[in-house]
C-alpha cells in the first residue's frame, strides 16, 4: 500500500508541476494576478507529494520491504538502519527521487520565503522551476519508478554496492545534488529575467544567495566524494580524472565564475549578459552531469545505471532546456542594456580575469570529457582523455588564476591601482619568498618547482589575510580597536578572505603531497617490518572479524617511530561481503599532524605473505581542510547584511534602478 | 608522434590543483631489481590505460588485464626497449585507446587545439569588449537620460528646481 501511495503522489506532484509551469506564465503574459497568484500555492503543493512520494521510499527502505523491486536490488535487512537509509540515493531510481525532492524543496523555499521578490519575476521563475520538475517527474514516472513490485515477494535484498556502505553515501550524493540543484533556482531566475526582458543590479542580489548556497554545497560536495575515494578505493588517490568527478567539476568551476561576476552585477550593474550566460551555463552543466551520471553513458567507477531509454529521455531533456535557454538568450541577450563602465586595471577587471581562467579550465574539462564519447559517436574510432591530458591542459590554465586571485580584492572598483595592490602585497610575497627559500634549505627530493607550489599557496594565504589585516588596522592601533574593526568589516569581506585562504590551504595540501609523499610496496609475513620517512611499522598477524553483514580479515600493525617509541597500531582489512560475493579494501589511516600514514592490504598470496601498500601523505588533510573553509567563507558571505535584509534602497529608487536596466 | 613533454612544463603542472597524488596498484612481485628500470616502468604504467577497467592506469588497477600488461611493460623494458618503442609496441598491439594522453593527430587535433584556443577567444573577446566600450565612456552617461529627465535637468539648470 505505502509504496503505491508514494507512486501516486509522485504522479500528483507531476500533474501540479505542469499546472506550476503554465497557468502561472499565462498570468505574467496576459496580466492576470489570479493566474499568477497560483506559482506559490501549486509549488507547495508540489513539494508537499513529492516529500510524501519520498518519504513513502524511505519508509520502504526502513521496513525493508523487499517486494518492492527497487528495494530488493539495492537493501538488505541486516545491513545498519543508516544504510538502509542511505541506500535509497545509492541507485539509479532512489537518487532521482532525491534529485526531484531537493528541486521541489528549493521551489517552495523561493515561493514561502520570497516574499521581497517582485511578483513578475518570482512567478516566472516558479513557472520555469515547475518544468524542471514537470520534465524530472515525467523521467521518473516513465523510465525509472522506484514504486516497482516484484510478484512474489523475495525473503533477503540483494544488498548495497558494499562500495557505497560508508558514511561518505550520508552526504556525498545529497551535498552534491543540492549543488546542482540549487543552480536550477539560479537557471530559472535566469530565464525569468530573459522571459520579462530585464536585468537588473537587484536581480543578482537576490539570486547571490542562491549561487552562494548551492556552491558552498557543491564545494562540500566534491571535497567529500574526493575523501571519501582517498579512503575506500585503496589507493590514496584524492583526484582522478574520472568523468563523474569532471562533472561535478565543471559545474564548480562555472559556479565559482558565477559567484565572481554576481558580485560584479550586483555592486555596479556591469556584465550582465554574461552574468546570465554563466547562470544558464552553471545548470546545463549540472543537467550534463546528470545524464553522463545516469544514462550508462561512461563506463566508470561511478556508473551504476545502464539502460538506453534513460539516456534518450535524459539527453531530451538537456536538449529542451540548454537549447530553448540558449535561443531564448540569443534572442533577448542583445536588448539587456549594459551598464557600468570600468577601467582594465580595477576590481570588474580582476573578476574578468578570474571568469576568463575559470571558464576555459571549465570547457578544457568539458572537452576533455566529451570528447572521446563525441569522437566515438562520429566515427567509431576508441580513444582514452586520462589524467596526463588534464595534468597538461587544466594545470596551465589555473596557475595564472592562482597566481592573481590575491590582487583582485585590493583593487578599487572602476579604476584601481595595481602597483598599490602590489605594495600592499608586498609582505605577502616576502612571506612566500621565505616560504620557498626554507622549502628548498629542509626539504629533500621531490620536483625542483615544488617549494615554488608551497610559495604560491602561502603568498595565496598571506594574500587572503592581507585586506582584512589592512581594514582593521591590525599592529597600527589598540587590539580593542582591531577587534572593534574586526567585528564592523561586512561579513562578506570576511567570506572572500576565508574562500581565497582556503584555496591556500588546499594548494599547499596537494603541493606536499605530491611532491613529498612516499610509497611502499612489500609482501609481509608476521613479525616483520616496514619503513617509512620516520616511522618502523611491524605486522603483528592476520585476523578474522565478522561484521552485521559482511567478514573482515584484518593486518594487525604496531607503529613505532624510527627511534623505538611506540606510536599506536593500525588495522587495515579486506572487507568481504556475502550477499553480493564482493569484496572492498578498508585503508587504515593514522593522524600524523596534518599528515597521515595510509595503509592497505592486497589479498593474501598462498606462502603466507600479505602484500602490503602503505604511503606517508604529509599535509594530506589540508586539501579537503581548506575545502571546508571555503565552505565557511562562503557561510559567512550568505550572511552578510546586505544578503539578509535583500535590497534596501528604498521603493522609488528601486523602482528608478530597474526602468533604467529594462529593455531599451 | 608522442606529444612533447618538457619535463619543466611537466613538474609545473604539478603545483596546480590539477595534480594528483602517485596512486598505485602494483603488486610486490612484480617490481624489477634495477631501480632505475622500475621508475621507468611506473612511469610509463601511468600514461597506459587498463582497458578492461573503467578509466583506470595499469598502475592504479587490480584488474588481472592491469597485472599482465605491466609485467609486459617491465619484460620490454628489461629487453632494451626505449620508452617510445614501448608506447608503439603496446599500440600496436591494442590501439590508441590503451593511451590515456592522446597523441596529436588529425582526430585529436580538436581536443588538443580546444583549451587553448577557447583562452585565446576569450581574451580577444575581452580586447575586443574593452576597446569597443572605451569611446563611448563620456558620452553613455548623456544618453542614459530620458526625454522627461532632459526637461528636468534643463528645469533645474535654469534654477526652477
Amino acid at each position: 500500500m505505502i509504496p503505491e501511495l508514494g507512486h501516486y503522489a509522485l504522479m500528483l506532484a507531476f500533474g501540479l508541476a505542469l499546472v506550476q509551469g503554465s497557468m502561472p506564465i499565462v498570468g505574467t503574459r496576459s496580466g492576470d494576478p489570479l493566474l499568477m497568484s497560483m506559482a506559490a500555492p501549486a509549488a507547495l503543493a508540489q513539494f508537499a507529494f513529492v516529500a510524501m512520494s519520498f518519504v513513502a521510499l524511505a519508509a520502504c527502505y526502513v521496513s525493508s520491504d523487499f517486494s518492492v523491486l527497487n528495494v530488493f536490488e539495492n537493501s538488505n535487512s541486516t545491513m545498519p538502519l543508516m544504510y538502509r537509509l542511505t541506500s535509497i540515493w545509492g541507485n539509479h531510481e532512489g537518487s532521482m527521487m532525491l534529485w526531484v525532492f531537493i528541486l521541489a524543496l528549493f521551489g517552495a523555499l523561493v515561493a514561502a520565503l520570497g516574499t521581497n521578490l517582485p511578483p513578475v519575476l518570482k512567478t516566472n521563475a516558479l513557472a520555469v522551476q515547475g518544468w524542471i520538475a514537470a520534465a524530472f517527474d515525467l523521467f521518473i514516472l516513465t523510465t525509472s519508478n522506484p514504486f516497482l513490485r516484484i510478484a512474489d515477494a523475495p525473503f533477503e535484498g540483494r544488498d548495497l554496492n558494499p562500495v557505497l556502505q560508508d558514511p561518505g553515501l550520508a552526504f556525498h550524493p545529497p551535498l552534491l545534488y543540492l549543488g546542482y540543484v540549487g543552480f536550477s533556482i539560479v537557471f530559472s531566475f535566469a530565464i525569468a529575467a530573459l522571459i520579462e526582458g530585464r536585468v537588473d543590479a537587484a536581480w543578482a542580489r537576490w539570486v547571490r544567495p542562491w549561487v552562494l548556497g548551492a556552491w558552498m554545497c557543491l564545494t562540500l560536495g566534491i571535497a567529500g566524494g574526493s575523501y571519501w575515494a582517498y579512503y575506500e578505493l585503496g589507493w590514496g588517490g584524492f583526484w582522478f580524472w574520472d568523468p563523474v568527478e569532471n562533472a561535478s567539476l565543471m559545474p564548480w568551476l562555472a559556479g565559482t565564475a558565477l559567484l565572481h561576476c554576481a558580485v560584479v552585477m550586483e555592486k555596479r550593474g556591469a556584465l550582465k549578459i554574461w552574468t546570465i550566460l554563466l547562470a544558464i551555463v552553471a545548470f546545463s552543466l549540472s543537467l550534463i552531469g546528470t545524464f553522463l551520471v545516469r544514462s550508462g553513458v561512461l563506463t566508470s567507477v561511478h556508473a551504476f545505471a545502464v539502460d538506453p531509454r534513460r539516456g534518450i529521455f535524459i539527453l531530451a531533456i538537456l536538449a529542451l532546456f540548454i537549447g530553448g535557454a540558449l535561443s531564448l538568450f540569443a534572442a533577448r541577450a542583445p536588448l539587456l542594456k549594459q551598464g557600468g563602465l570600468f577601467a582594465p586595471i580595477s576590481r570588474e577587471g580582476a573578476l574578468v580575469v578570474n571568469n576568463l581562467f575559470l571558464t576555459s579550465a571549465c570547457a578544457t574539462v568539458f572537452i576533455g570529457t566529451l570528447y572521446p564519447l563525441a569522437l566515438e559517436a562520429l566515427t567509431g574510432e576508441k580513444i582514452s582523455v586520462g589524467p596526463p591530458f588534464f595534468n597538461l591542459t587544466f594545470g596551465p590554465l589555473f596557475v595564472p588564476l592562482l597566481l592573481t586571485m590575491s590582487f583582485g580584492p585590493l583593487l578599487g572598483w572602476k579604476r584601481g591601482d595595481l602597483l598599490g595592490a602590489a605594495q600592499r602585497l608586498l609582505a605577502a610575497g616576502m612571506l612566500a619568498a621565505v616560504a620557498v627559500a626554507a622549502t628548498f634549505a629542509v626539504a629533500r627530493g621531490g620536483p625542483v618547482l615544488a617549494p615554488f607550489g608551497v610559495g604560491l599557496a602561502i603568498f595565496i594565504m598571506a594574500g587572503a589575510l592581507t585586506d582584512i589585516a589592512e581594514r582593521t588596522m591590525i599592529l597600527r592601533v589598540p587590539l580593542g580597536a582591531v577587534l572593534r574593526r574586526a567585528v564592523g568589516l561586512p561579513r562578506s569581506a570576511w567570506g572572500t578572505a576565508f574562500a581565497h585562504f582556503g584555496i591556500g590551504v588546499t594548494l599547499m595540501g596537494i603541493v606536499v603531497v605530491t611532491a613529498w609523499g612516499s610509497e611502499r610496496i612489500a609482501a609481509l609475513r608476521p613479525g616483520e617490518s616496514i619503513d617509512i620517512a620516520h616511522y618502523r611499522l611491524t605486522f603483528d598477524g592476520l585476523l578474522n572479524r565478522v561484521g552485521p553483514n559482511y567478514r573482515d580479515l584484518v593486518g594487525h600493525f604496531t607503529v613505532r617511530r624510527s627511534n623505538g617509541d611506540l606510536i599506536g597500531t593500525m588495522e587495515p582489512s579486506r572487507r568481504t561481503f556475502p550477499a553480493r560475493s564482493m569484496a572492498t579494501t578498508e585503508a587504515a589511516l593514522m593522524q600524523r599532524g596534518f599528515g597521515q600514514l595510509y595503509l592497505s592490504l592486497g589479498d593474501p598470496s598462498p606462502d603466507h605473505t600479505i602484500p602490503v601498500r602503505l604511503y606517508f601523505k604529509p599535509l594530506v588533510l589540508m586539501i579537503w581542510l581548506g575545502a571546508v573553509i571555503m565552505f565557511i567563507g562562503g557561510g559567512l558571505s550568505l550572511s552578510d547584511r546586505r544578503l539578509r535584509v535583500g535590497a534596501p534602497t528604498p521603493a522609488k529608487a528601486r523602482a528608478a534602478i530597474q526602468a533604467a536596466g529594462r529593455v531599451a | 608522434m608522442i606529444f612533447p613533454r618538457p619535463r619543466a612544463l611537466l613538474l609545473a603542472f604539478l603545483l596546480a590543483l590539477a595534480a594528483s597524488v602517485p596512486v598505485r596498484a602494483v603488486e610486490p612481485g612484480e617490481m624489477l631489481a634495477n631501480p632505475a628500470l622500475e621508475a621507468r616502468a611506473r612511469a610509463l604504467s601511468k600514461e597506459l590505460r587498463c582497458m578492461v577497467c573503467q578509466n583506470q592506469s595499469i598502475d592504479d588497477s587490480e584488474a588481472p588485464l592491469a597485472h599482465d600488461l605491466r609485467l609486459l611493460v617491465r619484460e620490454r623494458l628489461k629487453a632494451g626497449d626505449s620508452d617510445a618503442q614501448v608506447i608503439d609496441y603496446l599500440v600496436a598491439r591494442y590501439g590508441e585507446f590503451v593511451l590515456l594522453r592522446p597523441r596529436l593527430s588529425w582526430h585529436t587535433a580538436a581536443l588538443w587545439g580546444l583549451p587553448p584556443a577557447v583562452l585565446l577567444l576569450g581574451i580577444v573577446t575581452i580586447v575586443a569588449v574593452l576597446r569597443h566600450r572605451r569611446p563611448t565612456a563620456t558620452s553613455e552617461a548623456a544618453a542614459n537620460l530620458s526625454a522627461a529627465e532632459e526637461d528636468r535637468l534643463a528645469d533645474l539648470l535654469r534654477g526652477k528646481g
